[in-house]
């Protein structure tokens, strides 16, 4: 089904141009596309910014603190903190990105199924929503952890399977107004198939929205890794991880201020960096919230 | 009769999505690769092949799925979790009833916190749209929404407790002279042990629903209604604080049922960092010692709880709104 595609695709693509024009106008959005932007040039030439090995023990400059020859002082090996923090980069926006990707793709199909056919298929898959919201993800995460390794590729995958619910719930909503639209009935009555309405009529209209919560997602998915990494049962060392710098930050609270400071302070800026940019998409994307300036 | 009905339709869904939560608890222990009691035998170098039948038997674990699940559905039925794995081998339940009142203590006090704060806090910046105020408060709201609850905690620690020294940093109570003090000053004592980790729990909701309240008031203060009321010539206060702001808040009942999960979940965080011998602490060591049928207990309750705080939130809602409250139908 090639026109399928190329006009999934070209319906896609005019709605992220007018998108990115609206965006750019939008200073807090902005701001937050710089520090994700940064980040990922962080992250992805980590190798070359990073001024030592973050996995380089040297027990002669054990928890020194920020100097010239270490800008963020050492740990209790003696490893580099500011390299271990660029390293960090790369396991937070991986676990975040992929973690919101897995939650993205269940809810957008849990969420279009029950809102395109309705009745009983909606009616359970919502009662599945509500179930997965009672828990507190936390302790849903934890338990399954239990069970197995704590690997990035492990944290990754619980982390997205529990966190779709939000997603399923915004795709329902969009499916339910947009399913009864006029355009959407034109398709119908011409006899179009329903892959068709779907695909080329329905989800290319949705997309905006499942843009905003995947974005904020990102923000929220670090926060849960990188608290599960706290609690050390995330991304286990020696592997460097935000939240798992933090962990020595908490062993060596009173003679070791730097390395409790910097690694929260990475988290805080990245999780604002996406938030922002979320909460400038949705702006964007929300005429109601773009005329209100004007009105006020 | 309509809040009755409503009412009623409520607690039959109550139902289903109870056996849902006691279902997925019972797979996530069962499908999990490797089941429980091997995780628990690994670690003993004695174990003979025979033996680890033989526990297997004990616990059920030889007996189809289906049957576990019903056995241990029973069991919850008359409140039996079970026996810990741990060496004192004690009752589930009574583990987690000893836990229990701390963390919920814990939770009410950081939600009455984050209304105290939240709600002025939202309603002041809707009211000066635009205003230094509005700018202040967005910028530090976006600000405690990012940071990581943990680390927070750490920086207070190292702030008020480290540096200063004016605030203690772990336990519920005193180790020293505890059993000394008099009914007052135990309470006191309390209470300065329960500051930080209380604005810590707290800190989170309270920037989300402070987020809540400004824009659900904006949105309300767009209305026709809030025009007429204007034009009518009535004080300006009296128009937020009458018309305005009781719609407004409407909608914060269900924000608040959903934080619940929230919060409870970052009892496991602060808990754990605070030494606070609560349900968050419980989980979080029988995590580490892969004590499965604490770890289900725990999940269960907990589930159950927060199933019951977003019924009271619905209920809540439903004797608020007038809509719900004298049936009239309403589009969704």
């Amino acid at each position: 089904m090639p026109w399928q595609t190329r006009e999934f695709v070209q319906a896609f693509r005019w709605r992220i141009e007018e998108l990115s024009g609206r965006l750019a106008n939008n200073s807090l959005a902005v701001a937050g596309l710089l520090i994700v932007g940064l980040l990922c040039v962080v992250a992805i030439s980590a190798s070359w910014l990073a001024p030592y090995d973050p996995q380089a023990i040297d027990t002669w400059h054990i928890l020194e603190p920020p100097s010239r020859a270490h800008l963020l002082g050492t740990d209790p090996l003696g490893r580099d903190c500011l390299s271990r923090l660029i390293y960090g980069a790369r396991i937070s926006l991986l676990v975040g990105i992929v973690a919101v990707g897995i939650a993205t793709v269940i809810g957008t199909i849990l969420g279009a199924l029950g809102g395109f056919y309705g009745k009983w298929i909606d009616g359970l898959i919502m009662r599945f929503v509500d179930i997965m919201l009672c828990f507190p993800t936390i302790f849903l995460i934890m338990a399954v952890i239990a069970f197995l390794e704590p690997s990035i590729l492990n944290i990754m995958a619980v982390i997205g399977l529990t966190s779709w619910m939000g997603v399923a719930r915004l795709v329902r909503a969009e499916f339910l107004s947009l399913r009864q639209r006029d355009f959407v009935l034109a398709a119908r009555i011409s006899g179009a198939s329903n892959t068709r309405i779907v695909f080329s009529h329905i989800l290319p209209n949705a997309v905006a929205p499942i843009l905003v919560a995947t974005t904020l997602g990102v923000g929220g998915a670090i926060l849960t890794e990188s608290a599960l990494s706290f609690l050390g049962i995330g991304v286990q060392p020696p592997t460097p991880s935000w939240g798992n710098m933090l962990t020595e930050g908490k062993d060596n609270l009173e003679i070791a201020w730097w390395l409790s400071m910097f690694p929260g302070m990475a988290i805080l800026v990245t999780v604002l960096g996406y938030n922002l940019l979320g909460e400038g998409l949705r702006d964007a994307l929300d005429p109601r919230m773009r005329d209100s300036g004007k009105n006020n | 009769m309509a809040l009755f009905l409503y009412l009623f339709k409520k607690i039959l869904t109550l139902g289903p999505t109870f056996l849902g939560i006691t279902l997925i608890s019972f797979m996530v222990m069962h499908l999990a690769p490797g089941e429980p009691m091997s995780l628990q035998a690994d670690f003993n170098p004695k174990m003979t092949p025979e033996m680890r039948e033989r526990l297997r038997a004990q616990y059920g674990l030889d007996r189809p799925l289906h049957i576990q699940y019903w056995q241990w559905l029973k069991g919850l039925a008359v409140l039996d979790l079970g026996r810990s794995f741990s060496p004192d081998r004690r009752p589930v339940l009574d583990k987690i009833k000893e836990r229990l009142p701390v963390t919920l203590l814990i939770n009410f006090l950081a939600i009455g916190l984050i209304l105290v704060i939240a709600v002025p806090l939202g309603v002041v910046a809707a009211v000066r749209h635009n205003s230094i105020f509005d700018q202040v408060s967005t910028v530090f709201v976006f600000v405690a929404y990012a940071a990581p609850a943990f680390w927070v905690a750490l920086l207070l620690m190292l702030y008020f407790g480290v540096h200063l020294g004016w605030l203690p940093i772990s336990g519920l109570h005193s180790l020293m002279g505890y059993e000394q003090m008099s009914g007052w000053e135990r309470l006191l004592d309390w209470c300065h042990h329960l500051i930080l980790p209380v604005l810590v729990s707290g800190l989170g909701g309270l920037a989300g629903l402070s987020r809540y309240t400004r824009s659900s008031m904006l949105e309300v203060l767009r209305q026709d209604y809030i025009t007429t009321a204007r034009a009518k010539g009535l004080p300006e206060r009296r128009v937020i604080y009458r018309h305005a702001l009781r719609n407004a808040l409407l909608p914060l009942i269900t924000i608040l049922g959903l934080s619940i999960p929230g919060l409870i979940g970052g009892s496991v965080i602060f808990e754990s960092i605070f030494a606070i011998p609560g349900v968050g602490q419980l989980m979080w060591t029988s995590v580490m010692a892969r004590d499965y049928p604490l770890l289900m207990g725990n999940l269960v309750i907990v589930s159950i709880l927060t199933l019951l705080g977003n019924q009271l939130a619905d209920i809540g809602y439903a004797l608020a709104d007038p809509r719900i409250r004298t049936g009239v139908q309403v589009e969704d």
